[in-house]
C-alpha cells in the first residue's frame, strides 16, 4: 500500500516543475511555433487556393485567346478576299481605261488621216484641172491659129446652133 | 532502437548481476529464494522484492550498482522541514543500515535528529516522531529536474528554428519529428475534443503534457534511471492539474447537466446527481492511477523477468545460464512494449484531459441525452 500513498516531497516539486515548464513553454515555445504552423497552414491554403483562381483565369485566357485567333483569321481572310477584289477592279478598270484611250488616239489618227487626205486630193484636183485648162488652151490656140480651123471651128457651133 | 534497449538491457543485467555476485558466493544451500525477508539473520540472501521495490521506489541517493558489497551511488542533498526548522543535508550522512530489532523494519544510522526507514519506500522519520516534511532533492526529483532542463532545452532549440525560419521555410530535422507530434496532438487530439474556435488556449498545456509524460516515461526506461511517472505523487499532481483546469473551465451547462439533469424525473435525479458527482471526482483519481499503474507494472514486469535469472540461479547455477537467454529475450520484447507504452500512456493522458475538458466547455445543443456518453466510451480503453 505505500507506493499508493503519494509522497508530499515528490508532489510539491513536481507541481512546481511542472508548472515552470507549462508556463515557460507556453510563452516561449508554443505560442510561436503554434503561431508559425498557423501562419504555414494559412499561406499554404492561401497559395493553393490563388492557383486555382490562377488555372481558372489561365483557361479563360486561353479561351479568350482562341477566340481572338479565330477572328483574326476571319478577318485576315476577308481582308485577303477584298484585296483580291480590289486589285481584279483595278486592274479591269485600267484594262478598260487603256482601251477606251487607244480607241480615242485611233480615232483621232483617223480623223486626221481624213483630214490630210481630203486636202491632198482637193490639192490635186485643183493642179489637174489648170494643169487640164493650160492644156486646152494650148490645143485652142493650135487649132484656132490656122484659117481653116476658124472656119470648121465656126461651122461646127454654127452646126450646134439648130434653128428650129 | 533495438541495440541500444540490448545495450541497456545488459547494463541492468550485469549491474544486477553484480549486486548478486556475493550473495552466491556465500550461499552454501540452494535453497529456493522468497521474496520474504530472510530466517537466519546472519546469512544474506537475496531479496527480489526488496530490488524490485528498490528500483521502482523513490531513494535519497541515486544508486547505480554495486561491486562486490560496495554500492556505487549518488548521494543527494536532503531538505527536510522538521520542528526545529529548516535542515539540508546530503544523504551521504546516512549509510550504516540494520534492521531494527523490534519493529523489523530496516533502518538508517540517526544523524541530525532524523533517520530513513526503508519499507517499500523509503520515509525519513525523526528520531523523537515528529512530524517531518521531506522535501529532499530525491532521485526522481533530480529526474524530474533533468527532464524539465530538456523539455526546456527541447523546446527552445524548435522554437527557434521555428522563429528563424519563419512559415515559409519547410521544417527540418529535430524540428520535423517535434512538428509531427505537435500536429497530432492540435489535430487528433485537441480540435476533435475541444472544437475548432476554443482548442488554442488549451493546446498549451495539452503538448505540454504529452511532451512531459512522454519524456519522463523514457527517461525511467534508461538503465538506472528514476521510474518518476510510475510514481502516483506525479501522476496525482498532473491529473489534479488537469481536473483543475477542466473544472476551472466547465460552463453553466455542464453543472447544470451535473447538477440538476433536464428531463429527468425527481426519484431518478436523487440517485443520479450523486452518481454524476461522484464520477467528475473519478477522472482524476482514473487518470492518476492508469498512468501510474501502467507505468509501475512494466518496471516490475521487466525487472521480474531479469530476476527469474537469478531465481534460477539461486537453484542451480547451469539453470540460472539456461535460462538467462529465454530471460533476456522476453524482457527485449517487454522493452520494446514499453517503449510503446510510454508514447501510448502520454497520449491517452493528454486525449482523457482533452475529452474532459471538452465536456465541460461543450455547449448546449439540440441531442440533449447523448453528450454525457463520449467521454466514458473512451476511458475505457487502456
Amino acid at each position: 500500500m505505500d507506493l499508493l500513498i503519494p509522497g508530499f516531497g515528490l508532489f510539491f516539486w513536481n507541481t512546481l516543475a511542472f508548472l515552470l515548464v507549462l508556463f515557460i513553454l507556453a510563452k516561449f515555445a508554443w505560442k510561436p511555433i503554434l503561431k508559425t504552423l498557423g501562419e504555414r497552414e494559412k499561406g499554404i491554403a492561401d497559395a493553393i487556393s490563388s492557383a486555382e483562381k490562377m488555372k481558372g483565369e489561365m483557361s479563360q485566357m486561353k479561351s479568350e485567346n482562341e477566340k481572338l485567333m479565330a477572328q483574326a483569321n476571319e478577318e485576315r481572310s476577308a481582308m485577303l478576299k477584298e484585296a483580291k477584289e480590289l486589285k481584279d477592279r483595278i486592274v479591269n478598270e485600267a484594262k478598260e481605261q487603256a482601251k477606251a484611250e487607244a480607241n480615242k488616239i485611233i480615232a483621232d489618227a483617223q480623223v486626221q488621216i481624213n483630214q490630210q487626205k481630203n486636202a491632198a486630193m482637193a490639192e490635186v484636183k485643183n493642179e489637174i484641172g489648170s494643169i487640164a485648162l493650160e492644156v486646152a488652151e494650148k490645143i485652142l490656140r493650135k487649132q484656132l491659129a490656122t484659117t481653116e480651123g476658124q472656119e470648121a471651128y465656126m461651122s461646127m457651133a454654127a452646126d450646134s446652133i439648130k434653128l428650129n | 532502437m533495438r541495440c541500444k534497449s540490448l545495450f541497456s538491457l545488459l547494463i541492468v543485467a550485469f549491474g544486477l548481476f553484480c549486486l548478486t555476485n556475493s550473495v552466491f558466493a556465500q550461499e552454501a544451500s540452494a535453497e529456493p529464494v522468497a521474496a520474504a525477508a530472510p530466517a537466519n539473520g546472519g546469512e544474506k540472501k537475496l531479496d527480489i522484492g526488496e530490488i524490485i521495490f528498490g528500483h521502482v521506489g523513490d531513494s535519497h541517493e541515486w544508486h547505480f550498482f554495486e561491486i562486490g558489497e560496495k554500492p556505487v551511488a549518488m548521494p543527494l542533498p536532503m531538505i527536510l522541514y522538521t520542528k526545529d526548522g529548516v535542515k539540508v543535508m546530503s544523504s551521504g550522512h546516512f549509510e550504516e543500515w540494520g534492521k531494527d530489532p523490534v519493529t523489523g523494519v530496516v533502518k538508517s544510522n540517526s544523524h541530525e535528529g532524523v533517520h530513513i526507514e526503508k519499507g517499500m519506500k523509503e520515509k525519513v522519520v525523526a528520531d523523537d516522531g515528529s512530524e517531518i516534511y521531506d522535501l529532499s532533492i530525491t532521485k526522481n526529483v533530480l529526474s524530474l529536474l533533468i527532464s524539465v532542463v530538456l523539455l526546456l532545452w527541447i523546446g527552445f532549440s524548435v522554437a527557434k528554428k521555428y522563429k528563424a525560419g519563419g512559415a515559409t521555410k519547410a521544417p527540418s530535422g529535430f524540428q520535423n519529428a517535434f512538428e509531427t507530434a505537435i500536429l497530432f496532438i492540435r489535430d487528433e487530439v485537441a480540435i476533435p475534443n475541444l472544437g475548432k474556435s476554443k482548442h488554442g488556449r488549451y493546446m498549451p498545456l495539452l503538448l505540454t503534457l504529452f511532451f512531459f509524460i512522454w519524456i519522463n516515461n523514457l527517461l525511467g526506461l534508461l538503465p538506472g534511471g528514476a521510474n518518476l511517472t510510475g510514481n502516483i505523487a506525479v501522476t496525482l499532481c498532473l491529473s489534479l492539474i488537469s481536473f483543475l483546469v477542466m473544472v476551472g473551465s466547465a460552463n453553466k451547462h455542464f453543472w447544470g447537466h451535473l447538477l440538476n439533469p433536464p428531463g429527468v424525473p425527481f426519484f431518478v435525479k436523487i440517485v443520479l446527481v450523486p452518481i454524476e458527482i461522484i464520477s467528475l471526482f473519478i477522472k482524476p483519481v482514473a487518470l492518476t492511477i492508469r498512468l501510474f499503474a501502467n507505468i509501475l507494472a512494466g518496471h516490475i514486469i521487466i525487472l521480474c523477468v531479469i530476476s527469474i535469472i537469478f531465481i534460477f540461479a539461486g537453484l542451480n547455477k547451469f539453470a540460472g545460464a539456461g535460462f538467462a537467454p529465454i530471460s533476456i529475450a522476453f524482457s527485449i520484447f517487454m522493452f520494446m512494449l514499453e517503449l510503446l507504452v510510454a508514447a501510448i500512456q502520454a497520449f491517452i493522458f493528454t486525449n482523457l484531459t482533452s475529452v474532459f475538458i471538452g465536456s465541460a466547455i461543450e455547449e448546449a445543443h439540440h441531442h440533449d441525452d447523448d453528450h454525457a456518453h463520449e467521454p466514458e466510451s473512451i476511458e475505457i480503453m487502456m
